[in-house]
C-alpha cells in the first residue's frame, strides 16, 4: 500500500511540472500586463517599464519560467499583485473551505446516487426507474450556475431556509454547517446523475454474472444477493468514474465559490485572473491540480480496496 | 415420509422462455426421478435443456424471461415450483446444493474463498465466525485443495480453474445436502483435471450418501459414474434407464449416435463418428419426431407423428417408433 502511493507520487511529479509550465506559459499568453497592475492607473510607461525589467519580464520565456520554477521549488510562490500578501498565505486559507465544499458535496450525492442508481437497476424499467433516470439526466444538462441560482431564489430568498452568502464557519459548526448546505447541495445535485447512471448499468452488468447465480444458490435473501454480490462489485467501475469525473466536479466548484461568495480556490482563482493577478493565479491553478491529483491517488487506492485482483 | 419414494422426482416439467414476443418452450414435459445415494446423468448435445432442467430444480431459471409453464418437481414430497420462497431459499445452498459449468466465473472475484463458504454456513448453519472458518478449511481439505489453510484466505483469482471447480464442490457440500446438481462440472476443463474432479464427485457422493443429478455432455462420463440415464433431446426425454441396461442395449438412435461419438482407447485411429447436423431449437414446431431429420432410420411416420416415451422393459423407457417393444416384452 505505502509503495503503492509512492509510486503514485513519484508519478505525479511529471505531471505537477507539467501543470507549472501550463499555469506559466497560459499566463504568459493571456492578454494583460502584470507590470501594468502593480504599477497602478496612474503610473507612466517609464515606470511600468522599469517594473517590467526589475520583475524579469522582459526576458525570454524559458528563463522567467526557470526563474518561476526555482522559486516554486523553494516553496516561494511569490505575492499577490492585488493584496500584497504572500500566495501561499492566500492559498492557505481558501484550501480549507474548497476541502470542506468537496467533502460536503461528496459526503451526500456519492451515497445517493448510489442509492438511487441501485434502486433503478432493481427496478428496471418501472416507473421508480424511469423518475431516478429523468432525475439525473435533468442533473446533468442544468448548468451547475442555473442550478445555484434556483437554490438561492428558492431555499434562500423565498422560503428563507438558508444562508446564501459566504462561510459562516468551520464545517463542525451550526452555521459552518447552514453556511455550506447550499453550495454543497448546488455542487452535488450536478454529481447525483453521473453516480446513478453509472451505478445502474454496472449494477445490471454485475446481476447478470455467474458469480450472482452462484450466490442464489447458496440460498441468499435477494437484498443480500444485489447488494453484497452485485452492488459491492459494481462500486469497482463506480468508483472509477468517480474519479474521472473530479476535473468537472471542481470546475463546477469554481463556479458555485463565485455565486455562493464562498471563500475557497475556486473563487480565488476567479478573482485573481479577472484581476489579472498573474501569481495568484498561478498558486491556485497549481492547487487545483493538486487536488486533482490527489483525488485521483485517493481513487485508486480505493479501487484497490475494492478489487482484489488489482495488485497491490 | 416415504423411504421408497425418490428424492427427487420431476414430473412433466414444461420451462418457457418469453423472448420478444415469442413463447419458446425450452423444456417440454421431462420426468425423472432420482433415489436417495443414486447418481443420475442427464445426457444430450448442447441446447437440449439440459441446464434449464437442473436450474429449475433450484427455481433458478430467471424470470423473466424464463416461466414454469406446467409439470411438478418433488423434492422430499414438496412440489419445489409452488413452495413459497422462503422455504425455497432454505433449500437453495441447504438441503440441495449445485455447481456450475463455469468455474472460472461462478466465484465471486472480490471476496476470498474462504468467506465465499463462511456465508453460505452462517446463512443455513448458523455457523459463525472461527468455527465457520475451521469448518471451511476442513471443506477445502476434503475438496483436495492443497494447503488449505492458506488458500482459505485466497481469491478465486488466485486458484486455477480447478482448483475454483474444487471450491465450488466445497460450497455446495458445505451444509451437507441431500441432493447435488453438478451442470457439466468438468467441461470446462482440462482433460486430467477432469478425471480428477470427476472422482472427487465420486468419493464424496460415497462419503455423504447425497443424491446426485449429474448433467453432462459426455457419455463416457456417465459410464463410468452414473446408476442411471436420461437422454434429452430439444427439450425431451428420448431414453431412459439404467446405466448398464443403456449401454448394453441403446435403443434409440441418437443414443446410438452419442455412444458411436464417445472417443475410445481401442478404436482404430480415424474419424470420430458424429452424429450429422444439430440440435434444432426446443421450441420449432415440428409434428413428427424431433430427431427425424438426422436420423438415419427415419420414415415417414416418423416424419408425421411424435413417438411417445414407452416402456422397454423394467426401467427402461424410450421415445421411438422403431424401438423394438415385442422383442423386450
Ligand atoms: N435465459 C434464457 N433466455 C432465453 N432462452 C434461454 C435462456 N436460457 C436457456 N434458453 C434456451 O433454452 C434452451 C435450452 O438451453 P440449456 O438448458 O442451456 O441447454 P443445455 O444446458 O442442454 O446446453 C436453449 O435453446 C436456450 O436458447
Ligand atoms: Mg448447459
Amino acid at each position: 500500500m505505502i509503495d503503492q502511493i509512492l509510486r503514485r507520487l513519484l508519478i505525479s511529479i511529471p505531471v505537477l511540472f507539467g501543470v507549472l509550465f501550463l499555469g506559466f506559459g497560459l499566463l504568459v499568453l493571456v492578454p494583460g500586463d502584470p507590470a501594468i497592475v502593480m504599477a497602478g492607473p496612474t503610473a507612466t510607461p517609464e515606470i511600468v517599464a522599469a517594473i517590467r525589467t526589475e520583475m524579469g519580464l522582459d526576458d525570454p520565456v524559458l528563463v522567467q519560467f526557470g526563474t518561476y520554477l526555482g522559486r516554486v521549488l523553494q516553496g516561494d510562490l511569490g505575492r499577490s499583485l492585488i493584496s500584497n500578501k504572500t500566495v501561499i498565505s492566500e492559498l492557505g486559507a481558501a484550501i480549507g473551505p474548497t476541502a470542506e465544499l468537496m467533502f460536503a458535496c461528496l459526503i451526500w450525492s456519492v451515497p445517493l446516487g448510489i442509492g438511487l442508481g441501485t434502486l433503478a437497476a432493481v427496478s428496471r424499467g418501472s416507473i421508480i426507474d424511469r423518475a431516478i433516470m429523468a432525475i439525473s439526466v435533468a442533473g446533468v444538462s442544468l448548468p451547475i450556475f442555473f442550478i445555484c441560482l434556483m437554490m438561492i431564489q428558492y431555499l434562500g430568498v423565498q422560503w428563507r431556509l438558508l444562508p446564501f452568502i459566504g462561510r459562516g464557519g468551520p464545517l463542525w459548526t451550526l452555521e459552518g454547517i447552514r453556511h455550506i448546505a447550499l453550495p454543497a447541495l448546488s455542487l452535488g445535485a450536478i454529481f447525483i446523475g453521473p453516480v446513478a447512471r453509472m451505478t445502474r448499468s454496472s449494477v445490471l452488468e454485475v446481476l447478470k454474472l455467474d458469480h450472482v447465480r452462484t450466490a442464489r444458490a447458496k440460498g441468499l435473501s435477494e437484498t443480500r444477493v444485489i447488494l453484497r454480490h452485485g452492488l459491492r462489485n459494481a462500486l469497482i467501475p463506480v468508483v472509477t468514474l468517480i474519479g474521472l469525473q473530479v476535473g468537472y466536479l471542481l470546475g463546477g466548484a469554481v463556479v458555485t465559490e463565485s455565486i455562493f461568495s464562498f471563500p475557497g480556490i475556486g473563487r480565488l482563482a476567479v478573482g485573481a485572473i479577472l484581476s489579472s493577478d498573474f501569481p495568484l493565479a498561478q498558486g491556485t491553478i497549481l492547487v487545483l491540480a493538486l487536488g486533482f491529483i490527489l483525488i485521483n491517488m485517493i481513487v485508486d487506492i480505493l479501487y484497490s480496496l475494492l478489487d482484489p485482483r488489482v495488485q497491490t | 415420509m416415504n423411504d421408497a419414494a425418490p428424492l427427487l422426482e420431476v414430473r412433466h416439467l414444461q420451462v418457457d422462455f418469453h423472448v420478444g414476443g415469442t413463447v419458446q418452450r425450452a423444456v417440454q414435459g421431462v420426468s425423472f426421478s432420482v433415489a436417495r445415494g443414486r447418481t443420475l446423468g442427464v445426457v444430450g448435445e448442447s441446447g437440449c435443456g439440459k441446464s434449464v432442467t437442473s436450474l429449475s430444480i433450484m427455481r433458478l431459471v430467471p424470470q423473466p424471461p424464463g416461466q414454469y409453464a406446467g409439470g411438478q418437481i418433488l423434492f422430499d414430497g414438496d412440489d419445489l415450483l409452488s413452495l413459497p420462497e422462503r422455504r425455497m431459499r432454505d433449500l437453495r445452498g441447504g438441503r440441495i446444493g449445485m455447481i456450475f459449468q463455469e468455474p472460472m466465473t461462478s466465484l465471486n472475484p472480490v471476496y476470498t474463498c474462504g468467506a465465499q463458504i463462511v456465508e453460505s454456513l452462517s446463512v443455513h448453519s448458523g455457523l459463525k465466525g472461527k468455527a465457520a472458518r475451521e469448518r471451511a478449511i476442513e471443506l477445502l481439505d476434503l475438496v483436495g485443495l492443497p494447503s488449505p489453510a492458506s488458500r482459505v484466505d485466497d481469491y478465486p483469482h488466485q486458484l486455477s480453474g480447478g482448483q475454483r471447480q474444487r471450491v465450488m464442490i466445497a460450497l455446495a457440500l458445505c451444509n451437507d445436502p441431500d441432493l447435488l446438481i453438478a451442470d457439466e462440472p468438468t467441461t470446462a476443463l482440462d482433460v486430467t483435471i477432469q478425471a480428477q474432479i470427476l472422482d472427487l464427485m465420486g468419493n464424496l457422493r460415497e462419503r455423504t450418501g447425497a443424491a446426485v443429478m449429474l448433467v453432462t455432455h459426455d457419455l463416457g462420463v456417465v459410464a463410468q459414474t452414473c446408476d442411471d440415464v436420461v437422454v434429452m433431446y430439444a427439450g425431451r426425454v428420448v431414453e431412459q434407464a439404467p446405466t448398464a441396461a443403456l449401454f448394453a442395449d441403446p435403443q434409440h438412435p441418437y443414443t446410438v449416435g452419442l455412444m458411436a461419438a464417445v472417443p475410445r482407447i481401442d478404436a482404430a485411429a480415424g474419424r470420430l463418428a458424429t452424429i450429422p447436423g444439430s440440435v434444432p431449437p426446443p421450441w420449432i414446431e415440428a409434428k413428427g419426431c424431433r430427431f427425424a431429420s438426422r436420423c438415419p432410420l427415419a420414415d415417414t411416420r416418423c416424419r408425421a407423428e411424435s413417438p411417445p416415451l414407452r416402456d422397454l422393459s423394467a426401467g427402461h423407457h424410450v421415445a421411438c417408433w422403431k424401438a423394438p417393444i415385442e422383442a423386450a416384452a
